[in-house]
């Protein structure tokens, strides 16, 4: 099993990533969760302009096999989605990190960030299992 | 031949394992005044044959039409459809469990799926629901997760029965249900007042249950815009006629699709419609076949977006009832495909000019209750025992009759009925 985990990352336990840069955090999830889920076909994100708490659900993936909900790992506001995922779903198994993406917050309580697992405490969770 | 399974020596021995002395025993704790305390009071037992004769006799005694509707309507149904609907190849309740098995059954609800999307004028429809009343309530709660809102606003006009299953459907999942009154005319008043930045949706019935034609447009602009969906209980005979619902703007149709090739029977099974917008598929209630291609490229049919489904998606499942009614889905196929885009609205014209026929003899007379113009039911004032007595439903319309009306509702019937409400 891959355990690609790029260490500049944040991470929930709920297997999403969150790069935060100054009040905006990109979320999407992890190398391993597309591991698990198997072929992306379809990806449910939220509108611009909706609020979430922080692990509240803002979407679900559906692959193949099953759907998952989708988790946000810090509170905001949606401030973009990626709209690419409509057509090529994909794009989260090809490259979670990178064109995968999923929203853009702008973050609320930037204290929840730091409540976030470092690289190191996500791949302690993943290897666990 | 003896029809009860269970000897005396078995019933010993069933009551000997759980450890109760008599069968008396077992039912202690049925209360003594609901008891039966006598043997059943039964005719002895007929033959065959004699009980053919007995049914036969009993039959001949229904001198006139009913004139029942209320939801089930008598259509004439082909030989072509009872007799290929009873092949053994389809003869099943539901879809297969092993799908992509049984190719023929797949390939029908995928024909099934595609002719109610042009019934409708929907995108998307799937492989059916129990009834009417379950697509509605079924309707009713993809507007609230679609919408994230809590209150179903529904006609008053819409169906008495189903509204009562939405209801029992609603108390369970903590939504709340407003109804839109009718008026004196017995159309259902414009929502506009009604709706809120809560309500999901607005539900209507078309023809409503009085039979009475709603007037629907610019209805789902209002609709809409209060960020509300539109959802349309259609009878799909009439669709022979009227606007297909995806024309005036509704985003979930459903209805009761009994009258297509299926008889009335004792009031079901039933054949619950289905039908959405395309940016609602994945919200949609049950199964869905879609058409795809096999390894060597063939073409074949499948079970498919399988993970709005409870076996997949568990509790968030999109609906937690995934049973369709093949048979019927499959009568229904047959008479669309027998009868085509002519022969159905040949039905409707038949049914509106049946309507039309009663509807001008008894306006002299001052027999109707509505005035708008009704599509194959009509209420009316009487004291005779004909039709639906609405007052069961609405006891605000006390010696009301709801007649109904179909292409298979003779002139003489008409006639007789007519002079029947003369005196």
């Amino acid at each position: 099993m891959s355990l690609f985990v790029p260490a500049e990352l944040k991470y929930s336990k709920e297997h999403e990533w969150v790069k935060a840069d100054g009040k905006t955090a990109t979320v999407g999830i992890t190398h391993h969760a597309q591991d698990q889920l198997g072929d992306v076909v379809y990806v449910d994100l939220p509108a611009v302009g909706k609020e979430f708490a922080a692990m509240q659900e803002f979407g679900v993936v559906e692959s193949v096999k099953s759907v998952s909900s989708l988790y946000c790992p810090v509170g905001g506001k949606v401030v973009e989605v990626n709209t690419a995922l409509n057509d090529k779903p994909q794009l989260v198994n090809d490259g979670p990190y990178a064109e995968g993406w999923m929203i853009k917050l702008e973050v609320k309580i930037p204290a929840e960030l730091s409540s976030l697992l470092t690289a190191e405490e996500y791949k302690k969770l993943i290897e666990k299992k | 031949m003896n029809y009860i399974p269970h000897t005396d020596g078995d019933r010993e021995r069933m009551l000997k394992t759980i450890g109760v002395n008599s069968l008396a025993a077992l039912f202690q704790d049925v209360p003594e005044k609901v008891k039966l305390k006598k043997p059943f009071s039964l005719p002895s037992p007929l033959s065959e044959p004699e009980l053919h004769a007995n049914l036969l006799a009993a039959s001949q005694k229904n001198t006139s039409p009913a004139f029942l509707g209320g939801g089930s309507y008598s259509h004439f149904i082909p030989s072509v459809v009872k007799q290929l609907v009873s092949r053994s190849e389809f003869y099943t309740a539901y879809t297969p469990y092993q799908a992509e098995l049984s190719q023929g059954m797949l390939q029908v609800i995928y024909e099934y799926q595609t002719l109610l999307c042009s019934l409708t004028g929907m995108d998307v429809a799937n492989a059916s629901l129990y009834d009417g009343a379950t697509a509605l309530a079924e309707a009713c709660f993809l507007a609230c997760r679609v919408t994230g809102r809590k209150e179903i606003l529904v006609s008053a006009a819409l169906h008495p029965e189903y509204r009562k299953v939405l209801k029992t459907y609603v108390e369970g999942a903590g939504l709340r249900l407003k109804e839109v009154p009718f008026t004196v005319e017995g159309k259902t008043e414009r929502p506009d007042k009604y709706l809120s930045a809560e309500s999901a949706c607005f539900a209507l019935q078309q023809p409503n249950f009085f039979g009475c034609i709603e007037s629907v447009g610019g209805l789902a602009e209002t609709v809409h815009a209060q960020g509300a969906l539109l959802v349309a209980s259609a009878d799909p005979i009439s669709l022979g006629i009227l606007a297909a619902p995806g024309k005036y703007g509704a985003d979930v149709v459903v209805g009761e699709g009994q009258a297509l090739g299926n008889p009335v029977a004792f009031g079901g099974p039933g054949l619950g419609i289905f039908a959405a917008k395309k940016e609602y598929l994945r919200q949609l209630p049950g199964r869905i076949v879609g058409l795809t291609t096999d390894q060597e490229g063939r073409r074949g049919f499948c079970l498919t977006l399988q993970t709005r489904e409870q076996h997949i998606r568990r509790e968030k499942a999109a609906s937690n009832i995934c049973t369709n009614e093949a048979l019927a889905a499959l009568a229904a196929t047959l008479y669309l495909s027998v009868m085509g885009k002519a022969g159905l609205r040949k039905v409707a014209e038949l049914c509106v000019q049946k309507t039309n026929y009663l509807r001008h003899a008894l306006t002299p007379l001052k027999k109707l209750v509505f005035s708008t113009p009704s599509f194959k039911e009509l209420v009316i004032k009487s004291e005779h025992k004909i039709g639906l007595d609405l007052s069961l439903y609405y006891p605000e319309f006390p010696s009301c009759r709801l007649i109904s009306l179909t292409e298979l509702t003779g002139k003489e019937a008409l006639d007789e009925l007519i002079k029947k409400l003369s005196h």
